[in-house]
This record gives structure tokens, C-alpha cells and sequence, in this order.
């Protein structure tokens, strides 16, 4: 299965997920599709046959509203069945609406409290450090997420402790809860104040797969300092009346709606 | 009580290169010798406790055993929602260590008083709370915390008793000591508070009245034995705390005696009421001041007696 592929089986998964169950965030979903199938199509170190390999790639998604995109990611790529997706949010499931690890393979981190991941990750990547690992440490942050200062705790830390093999991610789709992030709490300069806090960053297309190659893989291994991959997205991405609008951070796609996502997103191949 | 965890520790991660020590960037002087020893075994995360929490639950994660230094309100309030959804939720190894509990800080003021933490502490599923009474408690704690996998808090006040344990004595995590017997009533203490309790035992002795003394140096889990044993054996119950009287020992002692359906034939709770104290003090005139000390257990103790 190509990473296109593996986007566009999330993507349906994340729609009929969230409206199986009435759950929000597509938009958010549909935003980290293509970079959640990048990492585990082709970029982690990760063995679904043996999900706590001790040398594998570690990977939190700390924008954990976003979790139905792990769940099917996971799921496609054999950690579980898929069949199991259609748990997610019902009564009794422990497929929780926003990211947990309880129960469900291949989750290394619970999160949905946004501003806990990094800390996490840091602290990951800071044991692989002592141990002498080579594996790295990737964490998916919202661009909203940033205005939580403990964040940038933990990109003083990183930075001040080399920790190279990490990775941060933001999802930057410019919107967040209520509005957009330049009406919310603006974070331009963006790259310039990861950079001033001594993170490498690169910047790509969140969602031309060859570009995403390129960032999420050897392009961030290089060098001691951290890195930072701001990935511009469009929220809603795939489903034309979802992109670009803050009404689908919340709204879950009923009846009619719901058959035209499907229809736009079954079409994107 | 503070040196007691901190020797312990250094004597135990000399063996043991999964233990780790982070600190908020606070034990001036107290850290310096572990940090030079063990420099891969020691952080100073800086004055950040959120990250700190965090980065000990993703070092747990990985397999060390993380201790979490600050005082008073810092590791514990400023960073309680890393402690709840990152290492209690992950049962991570993780134990959480406030020095300067109740008002061992007394005269830095409220920011610096720690009254509230066992109650909020305990509240969370999943977290072992240990507040020790003495010198050897304080070691012994830090040990069984190194051997039972899970996150704790550990508190730490600033009174230092250096009291020996009885010989062949062992520590165990939920486990209650009974340190003096009588049966006039049962004094129940929490962390430092032990002291007191002690004194008031000394002087209910001498007028006759032998209570028995238990410190309860883990407040959760809770030793339901020993509460319900001290309703049925003895004159009463007195709960003594550095700490407010919501939530934390007394409200714990009470629980069990309601949920057992076994009640003392008198209950009184020492501890703080007067809400937040914005008068300063030493950690002793403090006490005296909101009536927690040694003279407030024996009139508690008297009129249950009726004496």
C-alpha cells in the first residue's frame, strides 16, 4: 500500500469513526492524515508483530483529539483489526475519543490535555540518549497546542540537552478552537521562534507526500539539535466544504454530509 | 527528613543506574553530592515542573525509576495534571517528592505552605502517598518506593526526629507503626506530626492517661486494620495533620471508619481550619498558633477521657 493509499483509507476510517459515534475533530483528523501515513507507511522503525520492540521508533501524538487518525493508522498497519475501529467512541470502548494507550497496541502515549506530549517525548528521547539508542523520538503537536507555555518548556530543555533525536511536528493549519491562530493568540514568526530557542526547523507542504518523505525522514535526523517540522495543512483536508473551516473542528458529518465526504474522499486516490 | 531521603537515595543508586533524580532547580547544597556521584542519574529541569513531570514520565516509560525534587506546592499543585494523565495514567515509575510539607516553609508564606497536597494527592487513583514521621520513615519510604512499581508522592516536612525504630522493626508501604499503646485513645499522626504526638503521649503518661500512638505514614492505601482495631480497642480516635481538615487524614480515618460500619466512641480531627494563613511563622509557632500542637492533642485527648 502506497502512503496515498494509506491517507486515504485513514481519512475514510476518521469519517466513519466520527460519525458512527458523533465524535468532533474531523477537520483535525483529516489535517494529520497524510503525515500519520508517512510516518507509518515509511518513515518510523516500528513492528506491528511487536509493538513494544524495544528499538523501535517512538511516536505521540499530543493534539490527542486527533486519535481516531492513530486508531486507523495503527489499524491499517496491523497493529489490530480494523474491524475494531467501529468500537471507537461507543459505550464500553476503550478507543477513546481522545488518544489512549490502555488496551490498544501500538499507542505508546495517552494524551488529550494538549501541551503534555513534548514533555513526554523529551523525556523519552533523553533515555535513548543515555542508553546509547539510535532511535528516534517523533511528537505531532496542533498549531493551537502551542500557546500552551509548557510546551516551550520542553523546547528549552531539548534544545539545551542536544536531544537529536527528536522530532516535533506541527500541525499548522492556522485554525484553531474558535477562529483562526492569527486571531486566537498569533504565533508568527513561527520557525523563527523555534529557531530562537535552538531547534532546527523545516518547513513543508503537510500534505505532498514527497515533500513529507523528505522532512519527516533523513532531513530531520541531521545534526545534534532537535528538530522541527512545521507542516502546513489545511484543516478539513480532502473534503471540500470541511477545508478551511472552523465549523468542522466540532461538527460531526450526519446523513447527506456524510455521503458527500465519503463520495470526495473515496475519489481521492 | 529531607537528608534521610536524599543518603537513602545516593546509597541506592549506586547499584541501581535506573534511578534518577530531577529536580525543579531547587535542594541547593542538599542535591550537589548526588549530582556530582551520579551525573547521569541527575537532571535539573529547571524552574519548569510541568516539563519536569513530563520528561520523568517519559523516562519511566523507558525504564528508570524517577524521583521528582521541589518544595512546598511546586512539584506537586503546579504540576498536577501531568502527575494525573501522564504518570498515574501510565502507572509510570514515578515518585513525586515535596520537601517542606505543612509549614515547614511557614515564614515564606502561603505560596509556600503545603496544606492541601495530601487531600488533592490521595485523590488520584493509581498514586501510593506516603508522608513519613520521622528520620527513619523518610529512608525507609524512599526504599519501598524504589520496589514498588507505580507513582507516588512522597512529602517530606522540615521537623527531623531521629528517633531509632524498635529492634528487628520493619517498614512497609500501607502499613501503620504503632509506636507507643495505651487505651485512653488512639492518637493517629501523619508525617512530622509524629513528633507531636509523641510529646502529648509523654504528658497524658504522666497523668496517668496511656494512649496508643500510630503514625500513619502512608495515607493511601489507607491500613484499615489498624483504624478499625484503635475504634474497637481503645477510648477514641484524635487524627493530627499538618494540613487542612479537608480531605486529608482525618477525612481518610473517617472513611474508613464509615465504610467498616465500625465507629470510634469519639472522633476529633487536629488540623488546619482557619483557611489560608497570610500569618507567618516558624514551622513550631505556627502549630501552637492554629492549634495543632502537642498541647491541642492532650486537650483533645483529656476530653475524651473526660478527664
Amino acid at each position: 500500500m502506497t502512503t496515498r493509499d494509506l491517507a486515504r483509507r485513514v481519512r475514510l476510517h476518521a469519517l466513519d469513526m466520527t460519525s458512527r459515534g458523533g465524535s468532533s475533530h474531523i477537520g483535525s483528523i483529516l489535517s494529520i492524515a497524510d503525515i500519520l501515513a508517512m510516518l507509518y507507511g515509511e518513515v518510523l522503525a516500528v513492528d506491528p508483530a511487536n509493538p513494544r520492540w524495544p528499538e523501535r521508533d517512538r511516536f505521540i501524538l499530543s493534539k490527542g483529539h486527533a486519535g481516531a487518525g492513530v486508531y486507523a493508522t495503527l489499524a491499517e498497519c496491523g497493529f489490530f483489526p480494523t474491524e475494531r475501529l467501529k468500537d471507537h467512541y461507543q459505550d464500553g470502548s476503550d478507543l477513546s475519543g481522545h488518544v489512549s494507550h490502555k488496551g490498544i497496541p501500538g499507542v505508546e502515549v495517552s494524551t488529550g490535555s494538549l501541551g503534555h506530549g513534548l514533555s513526554i517525548a523529551a523525556g523519552m528521547a533523553y533515555a535513548g540518549m543515555l542508553a546509547g539508542k539510535s532511535h528516534r523520538v517523533v511528537c505531532l503537536l496542533s498549531d493551537g497546542e502551542c500557546d500552551e507555555g509548557s510546551n516551550w518548556e520542553a523546547i528549552l530543555f531539548a534544545a539545551h540537552h542536544k536531544l537529536g533525536n527528536l522530532t516535533a511536528i506541527i500541525d499548522y493549519n492556522k485554525i484553531q478552537s474558535l477562529t483562526t491562530v492569527a486571531d486566537t493568540i498569533a504565533l508568527e514568526p513561527f520557525a523563527d521562534k523555534w529557531r530562537a530557542f535552538g531547534w532546527r526547523v523545516l518547513e513543508t507542504d503537510g500534505h505532498d507526500h514527497d515533500r513529507l518523505r523528505t522532512a519527516l525522514g533523513d532531513e530531520a535526523r541531521v545534526g545534534e539539535a532537535p528538530t522541527c517540522v512545521i507542516a502546513h495543512t489545511t484543516k478539513g483536508k480532502g473534503v471540500s466544504f470541511m477545508e478551511s473551516s472552523v465549523l468542522w473542528h466540532y461538527r460531526t458529518a450526519k446523513g447527506e454530509e456524510f455521503e458527500a465526504a465519503k463520495r470526495e474522499l473515496q475519489g481521492d486516490a | 527528613m529531607r537528608d534521610a531521603f536524599v543518603a537513602r537515595l545516593t546509597a541506592l543508586a549506586e547499584d541501581d543506574p535506573r534511578l534518577m533524580l530531577i529536580t525543579g532547580d531547587l535542594g541547593f547544597g542538599v542535591l550537589t553530592k548526588f549530582a556530582e556521584r551520579f551525573p547521569r542519574q541527575f537532571i535539573n529541569a529547571g524552574v519548569a515542573e510541568q516539563n519536569m513531570m513530563g520528561l520523568a514520565t517519559g523516562l519511566a516509560m523507558e525504564g528508570h525509576v524517577v524521583f521528582t525534587y521541589s518544595i512546598a506546592n511546586f512539584g506537586t499543585l503546579r504540576c498536577l495534571e501531568q502527575i494525573r494523565n501522564d504518570a498515574a495514567y501510565h502507572d509510570a515509575n514515578v515518585k513525586v517528592v515535596a520537601v517542606g510539607g505543612g509549614f515547614s516553609y511557614g515564614a515564606l508564606g502561603i505560596s509556600h505552605h503545603a496544606t492541601e497536597d495530601l487531600a488533592i494527592l490521595r485523590a488520584l487513583p493509581a498514586m501510593t502517598v506516603v508522608a513519613p514521621g520521622d528520620d527513619w520513615e523518610a529512608a525507609e519510604a524512599t526504599e519501598a518506593l524504589v520496589n514498588t512499581p507505580g507513582t507516588a508522592y512522597l512529602r517530606l516536612d522540615r521537623s527531623s526526629m531521629d528517633r531509632a525504630p524498635e529492634q528487628g522493626e520493619r517498614f512497609a508501604l500501607g502499613a501503620s507503626r504503632r509506636v507507643k499503646e495505651g487505651a485512653a485513645a488512639t492518637i493517629i499522626s501523619t508525617g512530622g506530626m509524629l513528633g507531636e504526638a509523641l510529646a502529648a503521649h509523654e504528658t497524658l503518661a504522666s497523668e496517668g492517661l496511656l494512649t496508643r500512638v500510630l503514625s500513619l505514614h502512608t495515607l493511601s492505601p489507607i491500613d484499615s486494620p489498624a483504624v478499625i482495631d484503635a475504634c474497637r480497642t481503645t477510648g477514641g480516635l484524635v487524627t493530627v495533620e499538618e494540613h487542612s481538615v479537608v480531605g486529608g487524614l482525618g477525612s481518610a480515618v473517617a472513611e474508613v471508619c464509615a465504610d467498616a460500619e465500625v465507629f470510634p466512641r469519639a472522633f476529633k480531627r487536629i488540623g488546619l481550619r482557619a483557611g489560608f494563613s497570610s500569618i507567618v511563622g516558624g514551622q513550631q509557632y505556627l502549630r501552637t498558633r492554629y492549634g495543632i500542637d502537642a498541647a491541642a492533642i492532650v486537650a483533645a485527648v483529656r476530653s475524651i477521657a473526660g478527664a
